[in-house]
């Protein structure tokens, strides 16, 4: 006889709202060579904190994937690391959040040029109505990084290329980019980001929409980026996280739990909550 | 019509009383309720006999005008129509006891006979209805027994009143078609259509003059300098609208808080609330001599009833249409658009320009185009500001005269529907349906052919 | 699988430039959005100067000025059969009576060009007030009673400082004798601003001071109720019918086609076809309001069925779907269930569909609703006009007192317009229900 919710999983359900989240973060949660850095940072959507002091370094040149559970902030941090949280309203992010020693908050640097410097690529692939060409072309134009109109079809074509897209898009660069597959418009998401030149490039679920070639593609493709881009990835997929990724942190309830080498998080977790998210017993 | 509702009343009690009786008597299942056997017998009395006296109403006017003619001498049947509606007008005076002196023997006589006939139909009428009212209503009343689905025949009844109803929104078409095409036939009858669509002058004045021969001008159809005005009138308007239309739509729809645009926009929608004979009246006693005081100031010649001063008052009664469809088209962009373009790092104004914009941009033309078929349509405000002359000309400083004003003007005096000059207002309005059916047409297509673009 | 031979942009040297184009586009950031702060100004301003105009032309004109006379009512003269009644009355000689009591405040002047100007003084209308007053106050015959009469319009615009002494007497309508005689009933504290019940209780007349809207509101009342009566029911029945029932065939997308172009006609047109169906070929009377209303119904009939379909559409299926289940045939269920339920909001596009037919004038121009009528209409079949064009014959004369009570009746139609517009949103903020 089956019983749709079983003994086990509401004990562990009660055991998981037993067990306490820790004060402090498990694992190193600093590096040697930081590109960007936070500390002690909260969140708030008006009255409900979505952010719980955190504390967390960025590793240069290394891929970071963010895991745990639907709603525990993974998102929302992420989107704090290159102010996107500003466009909504209701968001108050407080703590320090630094870029190559520089605070992001600090009004000497513009938001605009924080987020040339780190891009964004998300979760559902949103390439403008626009040309394939004038998709990549559309960072660097507004942010004037191209002096001529060469050094502009250089930027694109490099862009592409970096992303895997050029062989199958170069013979038809002024055909729309909503005109491509699933796969391939998120690739030109990613192609579009590295066109102006970031450091970091963010990614909230970037394969969540896609299917498991284009998954695939995407991933062979993170592989190769990291080398000249420090990577960080928000992943629902735990295999992901420790496919592609260096390092990974581990979210609860607007908490980081715990963070450290992706091997040892998967095979030797620090905290109980770790373990018990990577064995399945709840997500 | 009050008998009939009395009967039909009286028939739905006693159908009620009878289904209840059934009912308590039998024991058994009545399919209906009673009150649905008391609407049918009811029913059953009353439509029937509606329809009857309706019938005869409408008919006997046209009837009788028709018998009429037996009457009407030899020279006016064999003269134009216009001789025949002359007559008519006067055997209308008769019946209604106005006299104007001498009344000529056969349209007295045809006169007499009209009100005997009216009195025969009123007494006939009265007879038919209600006896149809009466039998109507006792058949229906006969079949009701416990089997009878009283109910569904009523909910039949109902759906095809329902139907009936919707049909009124066609007939109205066909109304508005059939009384436009009709009159503008017969003008085209007496004016060549290229005089009309090409012509350069208008002087439908001349008409009365011409017909009783006094040489005082040919009168001229050409309806140009109409189109003209309209179109430079509706030039004007637009250039004030569309800037401040879509302005206030970006602002309030990506730079405002939620407090500023729940102030701003019933304030706007208020503009679109004021009736346009008030835009009328200000434009005329406060804008056009405002418009031509500035004007004269600067040494320039300004008509007391400028095209300039109509159009910017009706360039302000446009805006709320541009600003309430283009805001709305802009909050329709999906907000990860603008995600994307933040996450690039643009300004706000390069995400609006650059992305929001052109992905709104099949609807705010849509809206464009809604605006310029309201500012073809518009009526009062040029009536009142804008000149009756039909000046040929683009200067918005010159006084010009539109489509619209001049249908008033020609229908609101006397009317001769024989006249080529009444007709011809006739002929503009078909030129007025033509164009603005036409932009709507327009409109729907973008919107349809665009809005692939990003689904 | 990539080249690694393109050229790539250094981080830093893209840094740089991003850094120079800064300035730039934070100035064409502040001139945007002050574009657009500008584009609300004006429109705002454009808001509030049309309002201003019409308020400051108009409350004056809801005003009027009166001269207070002691009349002796004299039954021969006023009353000669001694009857009472509106044809006896008829009869007598109203204007002796008040302008003997007019020299008498004037200090009786002499000669027949003192008594001429004497009389510019005084409305052309007061002998009808006077007789008015004399049929409701019969007892009153016999004693002296104080009445106030309307100046003349030119004397009213006059007191108001529109016409000014300084103008030679020969470029003014008002001459100097009768300046004196004005100043000196102000003198006598005969002279008083009031509330001009000529403009809410009299009719259409050609003279400014006895000018009044009672008949076109009462034409407009009657017109809307003919319009509400014909298309409310039409309206509801027809979104019912194509939300609830019609098949999704061709006969459907056709009367969904008509009602979207009908929305689209202007309304001079609905006017051309009232004129050309209903008076010509149905030989109905003009410038009655039932056609105006069977007219305004017709155009007002998309709107209704446009918001109607709305509402219809917002009652969840689920409601739909309980009463099925109970055993509800399909019409009961939309009589019983589906019909209460979207009612606010149908009531809500009805109320904003009459007030604009409230203030269309074009289509009933069309039709003949421009005659002078003096009479208010008692009954949907009686000659009438509306406020609308009410104003709009009045917007042609030229005298400064017609002027202010043309912007005068338009606050009068505004008000009307507003409450109905407040209505019909306190109406459907009261009864929205969150599903």
């Amino acid at each position: 006889m089956e019983t749709i919710v079983s003994d086990s999983m509401v004990q562990n359900t009660n055991q998981v709202e037993g067990r306490a989240v820790p004060e402090k973060t498990l694992g190193e949660i600093q590096v040697d060579n930081p590109r960007m850095t936070a500390r002690n940072v909260n969140v708030f959507y008006g009255e409900k904190q979505a952010i719980d002091n955190i504390s967390l370094d960025i590793g240069m040149s290394q891929v970071i994937s963010f895991i745990g559970p639907s709603g525990c902030g993974k998102s929302t941090f992420l989107r704090c690391l290159n102010r996107m949280n500003d466009t909504i309203d209701i968001c108050k992010v407080d703590g320090e959040i630094k870029i190559d020693h520089q605070n992001i908050y600090d009004p000497a640097i513009d938001v605009v040029s924080l987020r040339a410097r780190v891009g964004m690529v998300f979760q559902k692939p949103n390439p403008f109505p626009k040309s394939i060409f004038d998709n990549i072309a559309y960072g660097p134009r507004i942010h004037g990084l191209a002096a001529s109109k060469v050094e502009l079809d250089q930027i694109v074509e490099s862009s592409l290329q970096r992303a895997g897209l050029w062989e199958e898009v170069k013979d038809r660069l002024d055909q729309p980019g909503t005109g491509l597959s699933g796969g391939q418009q998120q690739r030109l998401c990613i192609a579009r980001a590295i066109a102006v030149s970031p450091e970091v490039i963010l990614m909230d679920e970037p394969c969540s929409a896609l299917d498991p070639i284009a998954t695939a593609k995407v991933e062979e493709l993170i592989h190769e980026l990291r080398e000249q881009y420090t990577i960080v990835i928000v992943t629902h997929s735990m295999q992901q996280a420790a496919r592609i990724s260096d390092r990974t942190a581990y979210f609860h309830l607007g908490k980081l739990v715990e963070v450290g080498d992706t091997k040892q998080v998967f095979t030797n977790p620090k905290h109980e909550l770790t373990q018990d998210y990577i064995t399945g017993r709840f997500g | 019509m009050l008998t009939v509702l009395v009967i039909g009343a009286l028939y739905f009690i006693a159908g009620q009383r009878v289904a209840l009786a059934l009912r308590s008597n039998n024991a058994g299942k009545l399919h209906s309720l009673p009150h649905y056997h008391g609407v049918w017998a009811a029913v059953t009395s009353a439509l029937p006999a509606l329809f009857v006296l309706l019938t005869i109403l409408i008919g006997k006017d046209l009837l009788f005008q028709f018998w009429a003619r037996d009457y009407f001498p030899e020279d006016v049947m064999s003269g134009d129509t216009v001789d025949r509606a002359i007559a008519l007008a006067k055997v209308a005076n008769v019946i209604n006891g106005i006299s104007f002196g001498e009344v000529e023997p056969w349209v007295q006589a045809a006169g007499d006979a009209w009100i005997r006939w009216n009195a025969n139909a009123i007494v006939v009428a009265n007879f038919l209805v209600l006896s149809v009212s009466l039998v109507g209503g006792l058949l229906g009343y006969r079949r009701i027994n416990l089997a009878f689905r009283s109910r569904n025949y009523v909910e039949r009844i109902l759906t095809w009143m329902l139907i009936g109803s919707s049909l009124v929104a066609i007939l109205t078409t066909i109304g508005i078609v059939l009384s436009v095409l009709f009159e503008s036939i017969r003008f085209f009858k007496l004016i060549p259509p290229q005089d009309f669509l090409f012509g350069l002058e208008w002087n439908p004045q001349f008409e009365g003059a011409e017909r009783a021969g006094s040489g005082g001008g040919t009168a001229t159809y050409g309806m140009v300098p109409m189109f003209v005005g309209t179109f430079l009138i509706s030039a004007i308007a637009l250039t004030v609208a569309i800037p401040i239309g879509l302005f206030s739509a970006i602002y309030l729809a990506e730079y405002a808080t939620p407090r500023i645009r729940g102030i701003v926009k019933p304030l706007l929608e208020i503009l679109a609330g004021v009736p346009t004979v008030v835009y009328g009246f200000f434009a005329a006693l406060t804008v056009a001599p405002f418009v031509k005081s500035v004007g004269e100031s600067m040494g320039l010649e300004v008509a007391s009833e400028s095209a300039l001063a109509a159009g910017l008052v009706m360039g302000v009664m446009i805006i709320p249409f541009i600003s309430s469809l283009s805001d709305d088209v802009i909050n329709a962009v999906p907000q990860s658009l603008r995600d994307a373009a933040y996450g690039l790092g643009s300004t706000r104004s390069e995400a609006v320009r650059q992305v929001v914009l052109p992905a709104a941009l099949p609807g705010i033309v849509a809206a464009v185009i809604l605006a310029v078929s309201r500012a073809v349509g518009e009526t009062m405000i040029v009536v009142m500001a804008a000149g009756l002359a039909a000046n040929l000309s683009f200067n918005p400083l010159d006084a010009v005269t539109t489509v619209t004003s001049q249908i008033v003007t020609i229908l609101v005096g006397d009317q001769e529907f024989e006249s080529a000059k009444t007709l011809s207002a006739f002929a503009l309005a078909l030129m007025l349906i033509s164009t603005t059916l036409a932009l709507n047409y327009f409109a729907l297509q973008i919107v349809k052919k665009y809005r692939e673009q990003y689904d | 699988m990539t080249d690694r031979t393109y050229q790539r942009l250094d981080p830093q040297q893209a840094a740089e430039r991003v850094k120079a184009s800064i300035n730039l586009r934070k100035r064409k950031e502040t001139r945007f959005l002050w574009l657009g702060k500008t584009a609300v100004a004006i429109a705002l301003g454009f808001l509030v100067l049309l309002f201003a105009g019409i308020l400051s032309k108009g409350i004056p004109g809801l005003f009027q000025y009166y001269v207070t006379l002691d009349v002796q009512l004299d039954a021969r003269q006023l009353d000669p059969s001694g009857q009472m009644t509106v044809e006896s009355i008829a009869g007598g000689d109203f204007d002796g009576a008040i302008l003997t009591s007019l020299y008498e405040a004037l200090g009786n002047p002499e000669g027949r060009k003192a008594k001429r100007e004497a009389r510019r003084l005084i409305s052309s209308g007061s002998s009808q007030r006077l007789m008015s007053y004399v049929l409701d106050n019969p007892e009153q015959l016999e004693s002296m009673v104080s009445i106030q009469f309307a100046v003349d319009d030119d004397v009213d615009t006059f007191l108001r400082g529109l016409i000014s002494r300084e103008t030679p007497e020969a470029d003014r309508r008002i001459s100097d004798q009768l300046i004196g005689y004005i100043d000196a009933l102000e003198a006598e504290g005969r002279i008083s601003y009031e509330i001009s019940d000529y403009l809410f209780f009299g009719s259409a007349s050609r003279d400014a001071e006895m000018a009044g809207i009672r008949g076109a509101l009462v034409g407009s009342i009657l017109t809307l109720l003919v319009c509400i009566v014909i298309a409310f029911p039409l309206g509801v029945a027809t979104a019912v019918y194509l939300e609830e029932m019609a098949p999704k065939n061709r006969f459907t997308e056709i009367i969904e086609i008509n009602i979207n172009n009908l929305a689209a006609v202007p309304s001079v047109v609905f006017g051309i076809m009232g004129l050309a169906i209903f008076i010509v070929a149905f030989g109905m009377p003009r410038s009655i309001p039932l056609v105006g209303g069977i007219v305004l119904a017709l155009m007002t009939l998309p709107t209704i069925i446009i918001s109607s379909r709305a509402a219809i559409r917002a009652v969840p299926p689920s409601i739909r779907d309980a009463a099925l289940g109970v055993g509800a045939s399909k019409m009961q269920t939309i009589m019983h269930h589906v019909l209460p339920l979207a009612m606010p909001g149908m009531l809500t596009g009805t109320i904003i569909g009459m007030a604009q037919a409230l203030g269309e004038t074009a289509p009933l121009l069309m039709i003949g609703m421009v005659a002078f009528i003096v009479d208010v209409p008692a009954g949907v079949t009686d000659p009438g006009t509306v406020l609308p064009v009410q104003i709009f014959m009045w917007a042609d004369f030229a005298e400064r007192m017609f002027v202010q009570k043309t912007s005068a009746a338009i606050i009068v139609l505004l008000a009307f317009l507003i409450s109905m517009n407040a209505a019909a949103i306190l109406l459907r903020k009261k009864l929205e229900r969150r599903w």
